[in-house]
């Protein structure tokens, strides 16, 4: 089977052909099968933000081939970029980034507006994934009136709503504590074991690494070392 | 779905800011209360002042003395403004003779319904022990009370007989009677007045009283009891008194079936006839008809350039829905990197954005026509005039807020359409 994405020979270079051109990126060749869990691990200033923008079609390589779900991302135009990030893309970010005064139901709504679902059909499925994250008891609740876990939790069920080809999570324990840190990490395995989703985790935290089934350490804009995790494998797979 | 979606969340962001809001929308609810008070106030003294005039007679024709002179630039009306005769170059010559009446009257019998023609004789007090009452004392014509439309309350009007004699006998007002008669006007017919009119004493004897009218358009300042009102005497008396017997104007009350800008035309021509060798003074006439379309394009006018300076603050206002949102954005910039992570088209973002700043100018935009009906029709009712709120303008004022919400909504709102998500998303 295809990998669902296949990065080949991505590059990213900043202040091009300036004397002071700076290559964030040189030459990243990565494939992540379906319904793989997988952590890209690597310091600050190793490129793994740039990584991150590129595989969440927010930016494009300098050069490279990339390919989601079978849709050719590089020659992709901007509209379509938009539709790209809303169908295929799940985000989870390291600061949660809830559209404030707006409650946890109407986040999770969201994607699914932009991407044209009817009223009723959002609603269902937004309370559907918001028990799924356990928060099926705030889901009137305003971002402001939720602890950290609890709004990243809603951000995971917000990254679910289109049901897209991956989702990516960049540092998504990053500011909460290690207690409801742990909570997160297990939301994600419950999705990865019971939804066979597939899964990118950005961090920096060797630890929660480990527990994903595939470890990419990057460091100066190159992959440097692939290992398994003790991630159990998925019987989707 | 979107535009409802969207609606919904401009409001719960005026709610969230509600002083910030209410700020914003004061330059737009100043600018609409103002167009729509200026509208309301200024249709009201229009509609009024039309109304007033057309009750002083559309069949009347004012016939005047002018000033001759060539270059002056004569109206398609004939209405020619600043013509008032100075009385430095005016003679006793120039001056329209009862002679000339009588012929014109006598030319045109079936088209003129009546003359009514006056001589002031002056501001005077009629005096009774304790009791004064202040009065403007006319000389009046037979025809001036057809033409004026005066409502005689009590007693009658005076007699040809009078009018040919010249006799001392006087209508007076309601208000007159009220200070010197307790109001009782049929008391006060018959009696005696004495009157000091710039210090001559004249003792005309009451024949008939008048409802006096308060003017619409001038406000009186003057208390009931100093209110000055006119009197009339018969209009030979006053030019017996004055030793006058030419006149600077008169009114000709038009026959029914006659048209009045026709009679005009011929009154004119007819005492032309006259000063064809004066070499000051020649006749002008119009009728009432061209004096309250003038008077309506006029006010018209004076309307108009009011609601431009209110237009201007109206502008000044999104100016500052411009500020606001250019700041909104600003404030709401990882908001926007997160819309569009999450897979919102730039479209969509600039129309979230210029829906927001609609739903600020036409709520302050409604908040405007409520204050400016308010303070049109309170105006209104000031100065006397029943208020007319022009629905038109209210219409074009929701539509105009609009307007001046998209057009000062769209360059923040593509501003934020246009942010690089990346960057929006570093925010801090």
């Amino acid at each position: 089977m295809e990998p669902v994405m296949q990065l080949r020979g991505i590059t990213k270079n900043y202040f091009i052909g300036s004397p002071n051109e700076i290559h964030v990126l040189r030459g990243i060749d990565l494939f992540v099968e379906e319904g793989e869990f997988v952590a890209v691990v690597g310091a600050s200033g190793s490129g793994k933000s740039t990584l991150m923008n590129i595989i969440g079609a927010l930016d494009r390589p300098t050069t490279g081939e990339y390919t989601l779900d079978g849709i050719d991302v590089i020659r992709a135009k901007d509209a379509e970029l938009s539709r790209i990030r809303n169908q295929k893309i799940g985000f989870v970010f390291q600061t949660y980034n809830l559209i404030p005064k707006t409650n946890a139901l109407k986040n999770v709504e969201m994607p699914m507006l932009y991407g044209g679902v009817s009223g009723h059909t959002r609603l269902v499925r937004a309370r559907q994934l918001l028990e799924l994250v356990g928060m099926g008891d705030r889901m009137k609740h305003l971002p402001e009136e939720l602890s950290g876990g609890q709004k990243q939790r809603v951000a995971i069920a917000r990254a679910m709503a289109n049901n897209p080809s991956i989702i990516l999570a960049d540092e998504p324990t990053g500011a909460l504590d290690s207690e409801t840190g742990r909570l997160v990490m297990d939301i994600f395995h419950k999705l990865h074991d019971e939804q066979g989703k597939t899964i990118i985790l950005i961090t920096h935290s060797p630890e929660l690494a480990e527990e994903t089934q595939r470890v990419i350490t990057i460091k100066d804009g190159q992959i440097t070392g692939i290992r398994k995790g003790k991630g159990k494998e998925n019987d989707a797979l | 779905m979107m535009l409802f979606e969207n609606i919904r969340l401009a409001f719960s962001s005026l709610v969230a800011n509600k002083m910030r809001a209410l700020l914003t929308m004061l330059g737009i609810i100043i600018g609409i209360a103002s167009v729509i008070a200026i509208m309301t106030v200024g249709n009201s003294v229009t509609g009024n002042i039309t109304e007033s005039m057309e009750s002083l007679g559309v069949n009347n024709v004012m016939v005047s003395l002018q000033q001759k002179n060539e270059e002056k630039e004569s109206r398609e009306d004939g209405v020619v403004f600043g013509s008032q005769p100075r009385s430095e170059n005016l003679t006793e010559e120039d001056l329209i003779t009862t002679d000339m009446i009588r012929e014109f009257v006598n030319r045109y019998p079936d088209k003129i319904k009546c003359i009514s023609a006056q001589s002031t004789l002056g501001d005077g007090q009629a005096l009774d022990g304790n009791l004064y009452a202040n009065a403007s004392l006319l000389g009046v014509s037979l025809g001036y009370f057809v033409a004026n439309d005066l409502d005689i309350i009590a007693g009658r009007y005076f007699s040809e007989r009078e009018f040919d004699e010249g006799d001392m006998v006087i209508i007076v007002s309601d208000k007159l009677v009220n200070n010197m008669f307790k109001g009782d006007a049929e008391a006060a017919v018959g009696k005696t007045l004495q009157f000091n009119v710039e210090g001559k004493f004249y003792h005309p004897t009451i024949v008939g009283v008048y409802e006096h009218e308060d003017s619409p358009y001038m406000i009186s300042m003057t208390s009931e009891k100093d209110i000055r009102t006119d009197a009339y005497l018969p209009l030979r008396t006053v030019m017996n008194e004055k030793h006058i017997t030419r006149f600077g104007g008169f009114t000709v009350v038009t026959a029914t079936g006659t048209d009045p800008d026709e009679l005009a035309g011929i009154t004119k021509q007819f005492f032309n006839v006259y000063y064809r060798n004066n070499r000051n003074y020649e006749i002008s006439a119009f009728s009432m008809a061209t004096m309250v379309s003038m008077m309506s394009t006029m006010m018209g006018t004076v309307t108009t350039a009011l609601s431009v300076i209110a237009g201007i603050a109206l502008l000044v206002g999104g100016i500052g829905v411009m500020n606001i949102m250019l700041v909104s954005i600003t404030e709401r910039t990882r908001e926007i990197g997160t819309r569009k992570a999450l897979g919102a088209p730039n479209g969509s973002i600039r129309t979230q954005f210029i829906v927001e700043s609609i739903v600020i100018c036409v709520v302050g935009g409604i908040i405007g026509i409520i204050i400016g009906v308010s303070a049109g029709m309170a105006l209104a009712k000031y100065l006397g005039t029943p208020a007319k709120p022009d629905i038109s303008s209210i219409l074009l004022s929701i539509g105009f807020s609009s307007a001046i919400g998209v057009f000062f909504g769209y360059y923040p709102a593509n501003k934020a359409a246009k942010m690089d998500p990346i960057e929006a998303l570093r925010y801090e």
